[in-house]
């Protein structure tokens, strides 16, 4: 039975929610540090150039008999052409009169010093200019006069260098976020993981599997396996109760029973009327059918003991399987039954001999119970790829519609069994044994008529 | 009487302002050539004579028809002036000064064209996607065949101010250069001369003491030439001294192996063009591949040839970009005019 859980959402992906927003931070600002590092660069290396272009100017000033002598180097100009295309604009001023160039080139807005050129940026003519300005004083006729050198260029050439840049820093930002994405999606995947293992471990587990979780888990998830594990060894503990209380009660059941049996027996022998030597018979019939049922029932609980602590021994289990037919063969005989062995020799089998020996004989009484007199059983042996694979097959009445599931519940019978003395419990514990040893058991209708029981470890 | 006073005010101003803008520049030539049944116009102004264009405007025309053509011929200074102060109504600048272009293009007045043919252009070749290229002019040096008969041929600069100096009888008044304080090409090669090297200034010191003739441009240097008027001319372009000169001229090139710089002739669209983008289809016409075999056949000017340049490696092309407006700057000109007359002119 399912049972549908209310969802508080998913662990995974508050997990992998959290670290995309990190990563997309980080990627935001990965992207915005390389812009201003890189145009930081850029501007600076432009001041360069400007400024080395202004000094350039500058270098060349002297006095001369007219006064000033101004003589712009091819180079000042050269040098900026050949970083970019961009448009060169230049003012030089003595004494605050532009003697030539742009006489519009807006100035800086503080005075430059002599010793270094200041930069600044400007609008010249509605086009936005980086600018250096250079201050240089020159005696002329030992009075000291000022030359301000201003040289400016567009910012072309710096746009497509930041737009290069942008495009870069955003590509790096991209694929830092995809790589961190593709981590964070792994490492919430491998996080979560534990937990899905937990879960399939405790999915996949029989029925009757009532051991403790044993896998190591991570140290976050030990309380829930911890208490999952107290709570399994208290539902253990319960079914023991139960099992003890059946085994108890079958063993308190079964010594009086064999005294009113002894003594119907003999009421029996002593008996004058048929109708009291019908009486009686019924009567010991009955106390048969309870007494087999209590041996069942203590053969039940010793199953559920011992699937919890498997004795896993190596043994023959042909051997093993030929002592239960020879065991089984005086009953077979007063129902004039022939059974047929086919067995693959010395086939070694790892499990719980008694637990193996109790299903087979299980399965053998089975067979001999419900077939018809004087008909065939057959018992075969073969090593498959998934086990040793056991069939036995008998005549009888089959299964007459009945599901192996609903066969297997506990003190189930098939419909058409109510002359036969049984209690239910043979095949549950068939695969209670079945499934302790991690094999498989099957009970099918022969086409022929009849039913197979297949037990394969 | 107030009224007819303001009236008469007003009339004459805008005389005055009718006066200043029609005749602001002057023009040499003008042609317009009409296409059947065109639509639209595209007008050129060009410091290039109209005998050169008029070919490469007709096959324009064929390849691209219903499109007329204006053409406007002027001096490269009238040509600027056009442009920069009078923001005149013209569709595409050519002009073979490519200080005053790259001015042009520098102060914003010009605006950006780029196609597939721009593309493809060596880098040299245009600046900004505003100037572009279509010719690649050298400036050379012209001997008479019969000075130099028993003359060695000088290979550079160097070998001028030997021959000169050893025949100052021969030469005296018989060279010929440009008076670059009329002449913008003149000036150009002359700066673009001091720039490349110092030998410039101790040739010039040496034509000047010579008593040389100064001539306003190259055709009249080459027709001085023919007449025996001078024997040696200094920086004359190339590109006329080649379309004139025959097999049996007087005049002949004298190729030197120091350097040789090229000019190159430009063509922009200026800011204010109506149809930048016919201007547009004639740059392309000019720097496509018909275009430029038509440059070389049809008007005998040498097209933009980058091999030609780079397996040459004297053969220097004139950079264009902002380091041509150094030698625009007043005072630098001021600077360079005097000392060239110094040198240059002697009385």
């Amino acid at each position: 039975m399912r049972y549908e859980n209310l969802q508080a959402g998913s662990l995974g992906r508050r997990l992998l929610i959290q670290l995309l927003i990190v990563a997309g931070i980080l990627s935001a600002l990965l992207y915005l540090a390389v812009r201003s590092v890189a145009n930081q660069a850029a501007e600076a290396s432009h001041n360069n150039i400007l400024g080395a272009s202004a000094t350039a100017i500058a270098e060349q000033l002297g006095s001369g008999s007219e006064g000033i002598n101004i003589d712009i180097p091819y180079s000042a100009f050269s040098m900026l052409g050949a970083i970019s295309d961009d448009r060169v604009f230049y003012r030089i001023d003595t004494d605050d009169i532009t003697a030539t160039g742009y006489e519009d080139l807006p100035l800086p807005a503080s005075t430059p010093t002599t010793s270094k050129p200041t930069y600044y940026s400007a609008l010249f003519r509605g086009t936005p200019i980086r600018a250096a300005a250079q201050l240089r004083v020159i005696p002329i006729n030992d009075k000291p006069v000022s030359v301000l050198i201003l040289v400016a260029q567009t910012q072309q050439g710096q746009n497509a260098i930041t737009s290069r840049v942008a495009n870069t820093a955003a590509a790096l930002g991209i694929g830092f976020f995809l790589v961190a994405g593709t981590m964070s999606w792994l490492a919430t995947r491998s996080t979560v993981k534990p937990l899905y293992s937990v879960a399939n471990a405790i999915g996949r587990r029989g029925a009757h599997d009532l051991r403790p979780l044993r896998s190591p888990v991570p140290s976050e998830l030990t309380p829930l396996v911890d208490s999952l594990n107290d709570f399994i060894s208290r539902l253990r503990g319960t079914l023991n109760r139960t099992e003890t209380f059946m085994a108890e009660a079958a063993h308190h059941i079964r010594t009086p029973l064999a005294t009113v049996r002894a003594q119907a027996e003999i009421a029996l022998r002593q008996a004058e009327t048929n109708s009291s030597r019908k009486t009686l018979r019924t009567v010991i019939r009955a106390v048969d059918e309870s007494s087999r049922s209590a041996s069942q029932l203590l053969d039940h609980a010793m199953i559920s003991y011992r699937s919890d602590q498997l004795s896993l021994d190596a043994f023959d289990y042909t051997e093993l399987v030929q002592d239960v037919v020879n065991a089984t063969s005086a009953i077979a005989e007063l129902k004039d039954l022939e059974v047929n062995t086919i067995l693959e020799p010395n086939l070694q089998l790892v499990g719980d001999r008694v637990l193996i020996e109790v299903a087979l004989n299980n399965l053998m009484d089975n067979a001999i119970k419900y077939s018809a007199p004087d008909s065939t059983i057959d018992v075969q042996l073969t090593q498959t790829d998934s086990g040793i694979r056991c069939d036995i097959r008998d005549a009888g009445r089959g299964l007459s519609g009945l599901s192996q599931s609903s066969l297997s519940e506990r003190f189930k019978r098939g419909e058409n069994v109510k002359d036969v003395v049984g209690s239910g419990l043979g095949l549950t514990m068939v695969e209670a044994i079945a499934s302790a040893h991690d094999g498989h058991f099957s009970i099918t209708e022969n086409p022929g008529g009849g039913t197979c029981a297949t037990l394969l470890l | 009487m107030r009224n007819t006073a303001v009236i008469t005010i007003s009339v004459i101003l805008g005389l005055t302002i009718w006066f200043n803008t029609a005749l602001a520049f002057d023009i040499e030539d003008e042609k317009l050539f009409e296409a059947k049944g065109s639509a639209r116009t595209v007008s050129i102004i060009s410091t290039t004579d109209l005998i050169y264009f008029a070919p490469l405007i007709d096959a324009f025309q064929e390849a691209t028809p219903n499109i007329s053509v204006q053409y406007t011929v002027a001096s490269s200074k009238e040509l600027f002036k056009a442009i920069y102060d009078e923001q005149a109504d013209y569709d595409l600048v050519i002009s073979s000064a490519m200080d005053l272009q790259v001015k042009l293009v520098n102060d914003g007045l010009t605006q950006a064209y780029t196609s597939s043919e721009t593309a493809s252009m060596p880098d040299w070749a245009h600046w900004r996607n505003h100037l572009f290229a279509f010719t690649q002019e050298p400036a050379v040096l012209l001997g008479s065949k019969k000075m130099f008969a028993e003359l060695n041929l000088p290979e550079n600069r160097q070998d001028i101010i030997t021959l000169l100096r050893e025949n100052p009888d021969k030469f005296k008044g018989k060279i010929g250069t440009y008076d670059i304080r009329d002449s913008g090409a003149g000036y150009l090669f002359a700066t673009q001369d001091a720039r490349q090297s110092d030998v410039y200034w101790r040739l010039a010191e040496v034509i000047g003491s010579l008593n040389p003739t100064l001539y306003c441009c190259s055709s009249k240097m080459l027709a001085a030439l023919e007449s025996g008027d001078i024997a040696l001319a200094y920086n004359v372009m190339g590109s006329y001294a080649s379309a004139v000169l025959k097999d049996d001229s007087n005049g002949f090139i004298i190729p030197l192996s120091d350097y040789t710089h090229f000019m190159l002739r430009t063509a922009l669209i200026p800011k204010q063009a109506d149809s930048a983008d016919l201007a547009g289809r004639f740059i392309d016409f000019l720097i496509g591949a018909t275009g430029r075999e038509l440059v070389q056949e049809v008007a005998g000017l040498p097209p933009i040839d980058g091999e030609a340049l780079a397996t040459q490696l004297h053969f220097r092309p004139i950079n264009l970009g902002p380091e041509l407006l150094v030698y625009l700057d007043k005072i630098k000109r001021r600077r360079f005019l005097k000392d060239w007359s110094d040198a240059m002119i002697r009385q």
